[in-house]
């Protein structure tokens, strides 16, 4: 059983087609492993055993049919609490919408769904996706599996957690300055930001709509690759997706890199990166140089400001966001008496809504509010363009960047829960590929001293996907 | 440094019912981060246009259709608290 939940997709779903095993063989294997190890982990916030069963059954019937399936079909997959997924709960961990069961699922729920997908469970996060540890959950601290003292990282800690653990095939995450590329870091599984646009955010709770993307979780480069491939598309419920062609992952994978020019920006390997993570982020470009591709250094200067960007305008926009959270239309309404409709909304999101939300909430509306946009939100999206351009300049001469995802590897729980900027910084080197829209693929590249993870992330411009392919798949020939 | 009259402000526009407790504890995090933000005065920003959004995409249009085969009108209205009237939520009134 733990066998077969420690197969890739792609092993997995070369089993089905020669019917070694059943779709509900791979779903029992995973809920045996869910039942094995998630009580310590913590990963999961609802495992869907009925439905995951139902849909399994459904796509090994389809089988002996003789219908033609897609690879992912009968494949088991957990799912971040943030993703509508049709009469079960989806909670976004946060107490405010604790018992929501949404009517209609996300775009790229539904799409999997059709293919056959096995949804085994909702995922933890911090609440809204706000955080850097999954340690802002209403439900509670998902641990790294390479070391329970330790946070899985954030926001999709538990999907993270969850693939790292055989838990699941793979999982759907979200980034928004970092939230799947720093767990898949911390927890040495691959993550992928995609460029953003390039996979559809409907039915996906939104947390800041200029910076979100929806991107996978997953064991291998190949299945990173098919994964992808079925979920990026143009949609017309995501107008921010455009009508450009999904090329063919796969078909990159293998390819040689000589020639192919990398950049190390060396803002990402300096002041307050922790020495391993460098040397192993390094080492991972000199195996690439080794094999023919040319590493230079490359200066990307407005990367200190990346930060100070992120929590002016991501605040601004997740307190536009939010404010539909007011117990009117869904959600938990207050429990106390209200005397009028702003008291009511007041108490609503007072009682709802965690400390780190609050804090955001507030900061989002003081950088919007009169006297306060000019010098804030406004200097804050004119910084923007000056990174966008940074990356522009270095794309002029490299054909992707590869350096740190996070500054350091996993931390204790608790270590930085109390102390919000710190926290942040934790995303320091994930967001400026966030602000430009870039894609950027988190791989696992060694370990530190003490046995942790340590991932590294290749940065391509704008729909440059395959170019994160392509260098992916070589450092895993590699590794 | 935030005063109490300014994180009361924020919190009402932000309608955040906050215990005295949390304004405290939250005005002297929120100043300490504000502060940091001071950091993007070094940036020349005369000559730089802002970016809202990175797509280059404007005017998506669609046509203006119910899209029904996912959820209608009243399963979503049957996610509220309050009680349905002719397909319509009602809440408390507001102007008195």
């Amino acid at each position: 059983m733990a066998e077969l939940s420690a197969l890739s997709i792609v092993e997995a779903a070369k089993g089905l087609s020669a019917r070694d095993f059943s779709a509900e063989d791979l779903a029992n294997a995973c809920i045996a492993e869910i039942g094995r190890r998630d009580g310590e982990i913590g990963a999961y916030v609802y495992v869907d055993e009925e439905g995951a069963l139902s849909a399994a059954r459904a796509v090994d019937q389809r089988r002996a049919k003789g219908e033609e399936l897609s690879m992912l079909a009968g494949i088991p997959l957990g799912v971040k609490d943030l993703f509508n997924t049709r009469g079960v709960r989806t909670t976004c961990c946060s107490e405010i919408i604790r018992d929501f069961v949404p009517p209609y699922d996300a775009e790229v729920v539904g799409r999997l769904r059709e293919l056959g997908a096995v949804c085994v469970g909702k995922t933890n996060m911090d609440e809204f996706a706000c955080g850097a540890s999954t340690e802002h959950s209403c439900f509670g601290v998902t641990k790294n599996p390479y070391d329970l003292s330790r946070v899985a990282g954030g926001s999709s800690g538990g999907s993270a957690a969850a693939v790292a653990a055989n838990m699941c095939f793979y999982a759907l995450g979200t980034d928004t300055g970092g939230s799947i590329r720093q767990p898949a870091s911390l927890c040495g599984v691959y993550g992928f930001k995609p460029t953003y646009g390039r996979v559809s955010r409907s039915g996906v709770t939104a947390m800041a709509s200029s910076w979100d993307t929806v991107g996978p979780f997953t064991r291998s480069v190949e299945d990173m690759a098919l994964v992808m491939e079925t979920i990026s598309g143009h949609s017309r419920f995501d107008q921010t997706t455009p009508e450009k062609a999904v090329p063919s992952y796969l078909s990159v994978l293998g390819k040689e890199v000589k020639g192919l020019k990398i950049g190390l920006p060396k803002e990402y390997f300096g002041e307050g990166i922790e020495e391993e993570t460098a040397t192993v982020v390094r080492a991972a470009a000199e195996k690439l140089e080794k094999a023919g591709a040319e590493v230079r250094e490359v200066s990307l200067p407005s990367t200190k400001y990346a930060v100070a960007v992120y929590y002016i305008t991501m605040p601004a926009e997740l307190s536009a966001n939010l404010a539909r959270f007011d117990g009117v239309r869904f959600g938990s309404k207050t429990s106390a008496e209200a005397e009028n409709m702003v008291d009511f909304y007041a108490q609503t999101r007072g009682e709802g809504f965690g400390d780190e939300i609050k804090r955001r909430i507030m900061i989002g509306t003081y950088v919007l509010s009169a006297g306060y946009y000019d010098a804030y939100y406004k200097r804050a999206q004119k910084v923007r363009t000056v990174i966008i351009q940074d990356f522009e300049r270095v794309f002029a001469e490299v054909d992707v960047l590869i350096a740190p995802v996070s500054p350091f590897p996993a931390f204790k729980i608790g270590e930085l829960v109390d102390d919000p900027l710190a926290m942040y910084m934790a995303d320091a080197l994930a967001i400026p590929a966030s602000a430009a829209g870039l894609p950027a693929f988190a791989c696992p590249a060694g370990r530190s001293s003490l046995g942790l993870p340590i991932g590294l992330q290749i940065i391509a411009p704008q729909f440059g996907e395959e170019r994160c392919f392509h260098v992916g798949s070589a450092l895993e020939r590699m590794s | 440094m935030l005063t109490e009259e300014e994180i009361s402000h924020i919190a009402h526009l932000a309608r955040l019912a906050l215990t005295a407790e949390e304004k405290t504890r939250f005005g002297a995090q929120l100043s300490r981060i504000l502060g940091y933000m001071d950091i993007l005065k070094e940036v020349d920003v005369e000559k730089v246009q802002e970016t809202s959004q990175v797509t280059g995409l404007a005017n998506v249009m669609d046509e203006d259709i119910m899209h029904l085969s996912q959820t209608t009108p009243d399963e979503l209205l049957a996610q509220s608290e309050l009680p349905i009237d002719s397909h319509q939520i009602r809440v408390m009134r507001i102007i008195k």
